[in-house]
């Protein structure tokens, strides 16, 4: 008997040693390492929350977030969302305990965007830790008749919640929830700012509207651009396009499945019985071995046989993209531009994973014309703010030949010019190269999907510069011969005391018949203005005539 | 003589109002203004065989104002016939880099310049030249001084008398224009021209007393030649009857200084009449020297692409046709070599004016 209370006591004490010291030891890990992240990374778990609650629950997301300054280096922050609600009895664990969601998955599973689930625990825990002072939420579910107010803390040494008071009142919102908490942190406007972070975020979200309130009291509002809700994700199996060999002794020794060929039609994507049987053909394998009794060396000729396998592409059940047309009308809706396009690629598969990558491109209108082009990184309809240069959508923006499409660009640096870049990448797994997600890891496939995805918006922006060229060529060679004929006349008048003003009218006169009557063509002349524009850029003026250093 | 100018200059202003009035009358009648002049370049230079020389065709080129290609050309035409007859009524002469400076201004309220630097407008100069028939110096315009002469001869320049006997080292500086009425030649005793390419080989001549020990004239052109120069030349041949021997590097361009003197050249091969002298004597280097002087491999210097892409245009030019000329470019590309003038001090600093020199005319070892 004291042997198992001194077994209890010890698991309890390990289980309460890893929590405090799990935030403590993965601060940076989990986007807390200083007071402006911490501020961002707060908002951001709160607003995933938000939309994934409101998704679940088919409900369009209204969110508001509002930042108070309440001292130097210290803010509260609200986020209020119109979701289904929580019930009264699931709040603390919601707010209040590590490691609760649902989400939380060794392999397979679906699109979402917190994935590991310990997000807004996480921000409670960071500001009880910094200020002391308990998380506020208020939350009302539809049926019920009024709202739940409850302030709550973490209890470190058990991950469990401590509700510190619980009443209800009467709520404005038919449903939703609202937190509210009080943290250190720093606000700051530019760069990898709150408010940059929302407006990606609507970017990626334009089924939600977003509303933002920032310290100074200023307001910005982020309209909802299509009343279309994500398509839900299903969980998914793997696909056994890229299984590893580790992961398939995993699902192996794990599966309910008697013989290996119901094991590869119930925990695969994509097979039935006759991929299946063909698959144990090529491994050699018989199709009636239990798969708890697999060899190690039977497992790899299985993974081999896998890979070599004629196999459907994923299934994309478990995958939300957001579409190219609403990416592409959600991208217009925040900035003015000349030009926008977009595409979705077809979905594509790593290591048994599936994943889809999208790209929206915007161009001109009130971009900035000089410095490098913007590029926005998401990963499951999470905006990507840090570590930019080690995420490997950079990398595939990056090497791809931006001068093919009408952009400057030098070597394999971010090209420069008007032009944002959209990349978002959907994946029941995102691999990310830390736990704060916010780099993609080097997949190859990855970046090469990125790469054509980027190379197909390249065209289409291509033509439209093209287009534009030549409107600005046209603009040119009129300027250019209205110019020149204000020389000339001034010229003739000089030389024959003729008048100037009469000369110049008549001049221009003559270029607007010659337009009319078609004996100047402007493609001709304009494709001509190219042409002596492209020699001002390209070598060095000859220096010498034709037949050599002959001049004098 | 200044009645003759006084006529030059009546002309030059009337035919740019003529072109001028042309061109206000196209505008008036609606249509395109243009200027029709004679192509210059390959395209339009062949090689008369009678008279030796490189002579402008009949093709023509007209320029058009409302043509995107030609439009700043043809502003840029006016811009410049318009200082031309200011300084022909002003009687002053000026540098052709300074009509450059004097017509550059920025165009309207654009950020272009009317030119962007001075090989555009010197074209333009050699344009007017030919669309109005007019020699540079009834133009009043002058390039830089360029070219240095030393010699047994006295001149009167400008109306100062000048002895070429007593010119110290640096000699006396070639002028622009050296037409009768500013360069006249007074005495002369001299047996013929020594025409050598550069200032510096020419200064070693001029050290060692070569024209006085050879009773000679010496002159330079610093590189390729002005027309300053080439046109003096012509005039001391022609009115002194002194033949012209010349003196240049063993390259292709040392060559070709040779032609232009001999021959003319492709852009002035309207100017070929008044400057060309086929009967100028080729004395070296030739591409065969190094092997008749011996002189060691370590003094010649290796062919570059850009050489080797010369020659082999030089070689289809028809005035280069000579099996001579042939020869010599061809045993330059077989050796990979080239040899400059001074590589002959690797025998000895006075090598070239105690032996070379003076041996190969002695020998007649020259090449016509």
């Amino acid at each position: 008997m004291a042997s198992e209370d001194y077994a209890k006591k010890l698991g309890a004490e390990m289980h309460a040693i890893s929590v405090a010291q799990f935030f403590e030891k993965n601060k940076h890990l989990l986007g807390f390492d200083n007071l402006t992240r911490a501020l961002l990374t707060s908002v951001k778990e709160a607003v995933d929350n938000s939309l994934d609650a409101c998704e679940e629950a088919d409900i369009l997301p209204e969110i508001s977030v509002q930042l108070q300054q309440i001292e130097l280096n210290r803010y509260k922050m609200i986020v209020e969302d119109n979701g289904p609600g929580i019930i009264p009895n699931k709040i603390g664990e919601v707010f209040a305990k590590l490691l609760f969601g649902s989400k939380f998955q060794t392999f397979g599973g679906k699109q979402g965007r917190g994935q590991q689930g310990i997000g807004i625990s996480a921000v409670v825990l960071y500001a009880q830790n910094t200020t002391g002072k308990p998380a506020r939420i208020i939350t009302k579910t539809k049926s019920a008749k009024q709202a739940t107010v409850v302030e709550v803390k973490i209890d470190v040494m058990k991950n469990e919640p401590i509700i510190l008071s619980q009443t209800t009142i009467d709520w404005k919102n038919e449903h939703g929830t609202r937190v509210e908490v009080e943290l250190e942190a720093k606000y700051v406007e530019k760069k990898a700012s709150v408010s940059e972070y929302l407006k990606e975020t609507a970017i990626v979200n334009p089924h939600a509207s977003i509303k933002f309130v920032d310290p100074k009291g200023n307001r910005e509002v982020f309209k909802r651009v299509t009343d279309e809700l994500p398509k839900k994700s299903e969980k998914m199996k793997p696909h056994p396009y890229g299984m590893e060999l580790g992961t398939l002794e995993r699902l192996l020794k794990a599966t309910n499945a008697r013989v290996l060929s119901s094991f590869l039609t119930t925990e695969f994507d994509k097979v039935g019985s006759t991929t299946a049987t063909e698959i144990l053909k090529a491994a050699g394998l018989d199709p009636k071995i239990g798969p708890h009794f697999v060899t190690i060396e039977q497992a790899d000729k299985l993974v081999k046989a896998m890979h070599g396998a004629k196999i459907q592409s994923p299934s994309t059940s478990g995958l939300s993209p957001i579409g190219a047309d609403i990416l592409k009308k959600s991208l217009e809706s925040e900035y003015k531009l000349d030009f926008a396009c977009s595409v979705t690629r077809t979905p594509s598969v790593y290591k048994g994973n599936a994943f889809v990558v999208e790209v929206a491109l915007g161009y001109g209108g009130e971009l900035d014309i000089e410095g490098p082009i913007s590029l926005f990184r998401f990963a499951n309809r999470v905006p990507l703010l840090y570590q930019q240069g080690a995420c490997a959508l950079t990398k595939a923006a990056t090497t791809t030949s931006w001068k093919n499409y009408g952009i400057s660009q030098s070597g394999s640096n971010m090209p420069t010019g008007p032009l944002i870049v959209i990349v978002h990448v959907a994946s029941v797994w995102a691999p990310f190269t830390s736990e704060s997600k916010d780099a993609v890891a080097s997949i190859p496939e990855i970046v090469k999907e990125t790469k054509l995805a980027l190379q197909e918006c390249g065209r289409l922006l291509s033509v439209f510069i093209g287009k534009k060229n030549r409107s600005h060529l046209a603009a040119k060679k009129k300027e250019m011969f209205k110019n020149y004929s204000i020389e000339l006349a001034r010229e003739l008048s000089k030389l024959t005391n003729q008048d100037e003003k009469k000369l110049l009218a008549k001049l221009l006169e003559i270029a607007q018949e010659m337009y009319k009557s078609g004996q100047l063509k402007p493609e001709e002349e304009e494709a001509q203005l190219a042409q002596i524009e492209k020699r001002k850029v390209g070598a060095f003026k000859k220096d010498k005539d034709e037949d050599g250093d002959d001049y004098e | 003589m200044i009645m003759n100018k006084k006529q030059d200059d009546k002309n030059v202003a009337e035919k740019i109002d003529d072109l001028a009035k042309d061109t206000i009358k196209s505008i008036e009648a609606g249509s395109n203004p243009d200027i029709t002049f004679p192509l210059r370049g390959l395209s339009n230079v062949y090689f008369d065989e009678t008279m030796k020389m490189v002579k402008l065709g009949d093709k023509t080129q007209t320029r058009n104002f409302f043509n995107v290609g030609q439009a700043k050309k043809f502003m840029q035409t006016f811009l410049v016939a318009r200082v031309i007859k200011e300084l022909v009524k002003e009687n002053i002469t000026a540098p052709i880099r300074s009509i450059y400076y004097n017509t550059k201004h920025t165009i309207g309220d654009t950020s272009e310049e009317t030119w962007e630097d001075q090989s555009e407008s010197d074209p333009i100069i050699e344009d007017l030249e030919i669309t109005l028939g007019s020699l540079r110096e009834e133009l009043h315009v002058r390039a830089g001084q360029k070219g240095s002469m030393v010699g047994n001869l006295t001149i009167i320049d400008a109306g100062d008398t000048i002895d070429l006997r007593k010119m110290g080292s640096g000699g006396w500086s070639i002028p622009s224009i050296v037409e009768k009425d500013i360069i006249k030649f007074k005495e002369c005793e001299a047996d013929y021209i020594l025409f050598i390419e550069k200032d510096t080989i020419w200064s070693r001549f001029n050290e060692d007393k070569f024209w006085k020990k050879n009773n000679c004239i010496i002159m330079h052109g610093g590189g390729q030649p002005p027309r300053g120069v080439r046109r003096l030349v012509r005039r001391m041949h022609d009115e002194l009857k002194l033949p012209v021997y010349v003196l240049v590097d063993n390259d292709v361009y040392g060559l070709y200084i040779y032609s232009v003197i001999k021959q003319g050249s492709i852009n002035l091969a309207f100017e070929s009449e008044r400057m060309a002298i086929p009967e100028a004597r080729f004395l070296g280097l030739s591409s065969f020297d190094q092997e008749k002087y011996k002189l060691p491999d370590n003094v010649t210097l290796k062919l570059k692409d850009i050489d080797r892409k010369r020659i082999s245009e030089v070689l289809a030019y028809p005035w280069f046709k000579k099996k001579q000329w042939q020869d010599e470019l061809k045993h330059m590309v077989e050796k990979g070599v080239k040899l400059e003038l001074e590589a002959l001090s690797a025998k000895d600093f006075k090598f070239i004016t105690e032996k070379y020199v003076p041996e190969k005319i002695k020998k007649k070892e020259w090449l016509v």
